[in-house]
């Protein structure tokens, strides 16, 4: 059971910048992805009209979406595959695990699916006496574990590679002790070994959707392993797990955001593997699925059209924004306490678990703005983290003593002869106490602040009074 | 098969998506818009790297290639693959065996002049070489091209640890959208095969530690082989 420690993100923080295990791996996050994803932009001069011509796609699409989800279907049907929707997670087990028991299943490959994760689907399975076989590298890892994804694309990134190999020992207990696995390259071998086996004995493989085609009736994974593939062409069922607003019209519409998924993703012009799945094996396939479903899932999404927050539905899960921000860079996902995290978790957690569990996570943010500027589907995240801002203080969600300050705050700022009395006043004493050191170790009614850095101390005078004497002073040379 | 009636899964999330969006299923308006985006397929931004003649277009589609750590090589007609691929084998201390499936092309070449044991039919994780002949492929990005059916089942892509593709000059286009355009000529508008592997070079992995290696879960080496 995945439990969500969202409320929690001020301890899960604390915790997480005093791991230093998670420390040293975050420096991967800080330095690799950001890199490679300017040299991919940079080496593309249609790179920029690549991201607007896809978040014009999403939109008409989103606009449209009950067309086009009826029109995928359709397609999906002709080519002999299964269309489940499901309003809840619960309908989506409860429709996977019915498709599972009727092949028998006892064993299934998973290839890596988010939504997988947003339904628990991993534990669910395991409930009923299934066993799941994570197959990404990553996945693997977090499996063997027992622990959450920490990031959307590299789910095991928050590890070192000395932890790896400590969980492979553990875990793989046929392995020489004096076996070499110094190196990520044994480790992967080693994983590969393991995992070939489970591919070829799987009864049904379940993957995720990085798109939906609409023209085709397609689902399309895009990923580097091929354990995607291996996982949707080796057993008798496939089923895809996707979420509504994955739909995209046509080939052409899709061929414009693969651009710039990857890029933004890994800084790869394209992904490895680019797969596009239709219906089961035809009459004269030598491989392939026998069976093919598609389940669809809401889970909440559909209340996100025509709100504030519909654009958060262009999302591709390229995980640009939380590579670029500066709060995930420090604390890592899982302190996030849920599936989704950094910039793009912060917008869409406190819709699907709700605010008053999530409340914490639109405000950790700095605001800086870096996440909308690297996302391929310039998605506004910083505006739609202050509407949920916003919606947080209507609803009475925050401390009592953060809403008392604001009120102190707005009491002063609506009467300005006021305000300039009392913040200079408050200035010039700050100013005298501070003048011989000119910064506080402490503050009265600052401890947040200062616990953690010194308070700068102040000039002595207001901005406005400054203001005031230099126009004074300018005014009287000039007369 | 689940809980409650799949259909009333169905039309609950359409009915919220349309009351979400305040519109309804019969607007005239969104069906023209939609059926028209369906019907024309609009490229949107070609980026200019591919739009080359056919000699620079297979020019950069090996150069990006290689820069995603395939292999290639240039040979003049069909009749000189079975011993590229012989020569292949030999340099990489590989057995003198291949699976591939029905392709026509591929089986009118001239293996028994090489010592190669050919062999025929999808591959069952026992195979070191699968070898397939693509579809098409995209300079833009050095990306194969790859559809399944018997003359080149799927499993040849990804189980074998070396996977040999044979290309020809002229499949090599600039772009995705001149390939969809190919595969609707020859499957019909709005049909595909089962499976299209967009394959650009061999699997790779950086889950530990964001160190990149090649050779996950599926090949470890990718040679190309472009005739013509």
């Amino acid at each position: 059971m995945v439990a969500i420690t969202s409320p929690a993100f001020k301890a899960n923080a604390k915790v997480a910048l005093h791991d230093a295990n998670l420390q040293q791996a975050l420096t991967h996050v800080r330095s690799n992805f950001i890199v490679r994803r300017a040299a991919a932009a940079a080496a593309l001069p249609e790179f920029d009209a690549l991201r607007d011509s896809s978040r014009d796609i999403k939109n008409h699409t989103l606009a449209n979406l009950d067309l086009y989800l009826e029109a995928y279907e359709e397609k999906v049907v002709e080519s002999g595959g299964v269309v489940h929707f499901a309003e809840t997670g619960e309908q989506a087990r409860d429709i996977i695990l019915a498709i599972c028991r009727n092949a028998g299943a006892r064993t299934v490959t998973k290839g890596k699916t988010m939504i997988g994760e947003e339904i628990e689907l991993n534990e669910h399975l395991e409930a009923a006496g299934i066993q799941p076989i994570e197959t990404d590298l990553g996945e693997y890892i977090i499996q063997l574990r027992h622990e959450p994804p920490s990031h959307i694309l590299a789910p095991a990134v928050h590890l070192t590679q000395k932890q790896v190999e400590d969980d492979f020992r553990r875990a793989h207990t046929h392995l020489d002790p004096n076996r070499d696995l110094g190196e990520a390259r044994d480790l992967l071998a080693e994983a590969r070994l393991i995992l070939r086996q489970r591919f070829l004995d799987a009864d049904v493989g379940i993957t995720g959707a990085n798109f939906l085609v609409a023209e085709t009736g397609t689902s399309i994974i895009a990923t580097n392993e091929g354990n995607g593939d291996l996982t949707q062409t080796l057993p008798r069922v496939h089923i895809v797990l996707a979420s509504i607003e994955k739909v995209v019209p046509t080939l052409e519409d899709v061929s414009q955001i693969l651009r710039v998924l990857a890029r933004s993703a890994t800084g790869q012009d394209i992904t490895t593997y680019t797969t596009f799945s239709t219906g089961p094996r035809r009459k004269d396939d030598p491989d392939g699925p026998e069976e093919y479903h598609v389940v669809i899932l809401d889970n909440g999404r559909s209340e996100m059209l025509g709100s504030q927050f519909q654009d958060m539905l262009r999302c591709i899960r390229c995980a640009a924004c939380m590579n670029h921000c500066p709060v995930y860079q420090e604390v890592g996902g899982h302190a996030y306490g849920w599936v989704y995290p950094g910039p793009m978790g912060a917008v869409l957690t406190p819709k699907l678990i709700g605010i008053d569990k999530a409340g914490n996570l639109p405000n950790a943010s700095t605001f800086c703005g870096r996440c909308e500027a690297v996302c391929p589907m310039r998605i506004p995240l910083p505006g739609m983290m202050r509407h949920w801002r916003e919606r947080e203080y209507e609803r009475h969600l925050q401390p009592a003593t953060y809403r008392w300050g604001l009120g102190v705050w707005a009491f002063f700022a609506r009467r300005p002869a006021l305000y300039q009395w009392a913040t200079g006043l408050a200035m010039r004493a700050l100013g005298n106490v501070g003048h011989r050191k000119g910064r506080f170790r402490a503050l009265p009614l600052a401890g947040g602040w200062t616990r953690y850095r010194d308070f700068p101390a102040p000039a002595g005078q207001t901005f406005q009074e400054m203001w005031r004497d230099r126009q004074r002073a300018a005014g009287g040379a000039k007369s | 098969m689940s809980s409650g009636s799949p259909m009333d899964a169905r039309s609950a999330i359409l009915g919220k998506i349309r009351r979400a969006l305040r519109v309804t299923a019969e607007d005239p308006i969104r069906n023209a818009a939609v059926e028209a985006r369906l019907n024309r397929a609009p490229k949107g931004v070609i980026p200019a790297r591919g739009q080359l003649d056919e000699a620079g277009r297979v020019a950069l589609f090996a150069q990006m290639a290689e820069h995603f750590a395939a292999t290639t090589e240039r040979v003049a007609d069909a009749a000189a693959v079975p011993a590229a691929v012989a020569a292949y084998l030999r340099g990489h201390n590989l057995p003198a065996e291949i699976r591939m499936g029905e392709d026509a092309v591929l089986n009118a070449m001239p293996w028994p002049k090489t010592q190669i044991d050919v062999r025929h039919g999808p591959a069952d994780g026992r195979d070191a070489v699968g070898l397939s002949r693509a579809t098409a492929a995209v300079a833009e990005s050095g990306t194969l091209v790859m559809t399944s059916g018997q003359d080149n089942p799927t499993t040849l892509n990804f189980l074998p640890e070396t996977s040999v593709v044979v290309l020809e000059a002229a499949a090599v286009a600039g772009d995705y959208e001149s390939v969809w355009a190919t595969l609707r000529k020859r499957y019909g508008k709005g049909v595909l095969p089962r499976t299209v592997n967009m394959v650009t070079g061999p699997s790779r992995s950086a889950d530990i530690e964001q160190k990149l290696q090649l050779g996950a879960h599926g090949p470890r080496n990718l040679h190309i082989i472009i005739v013509g």
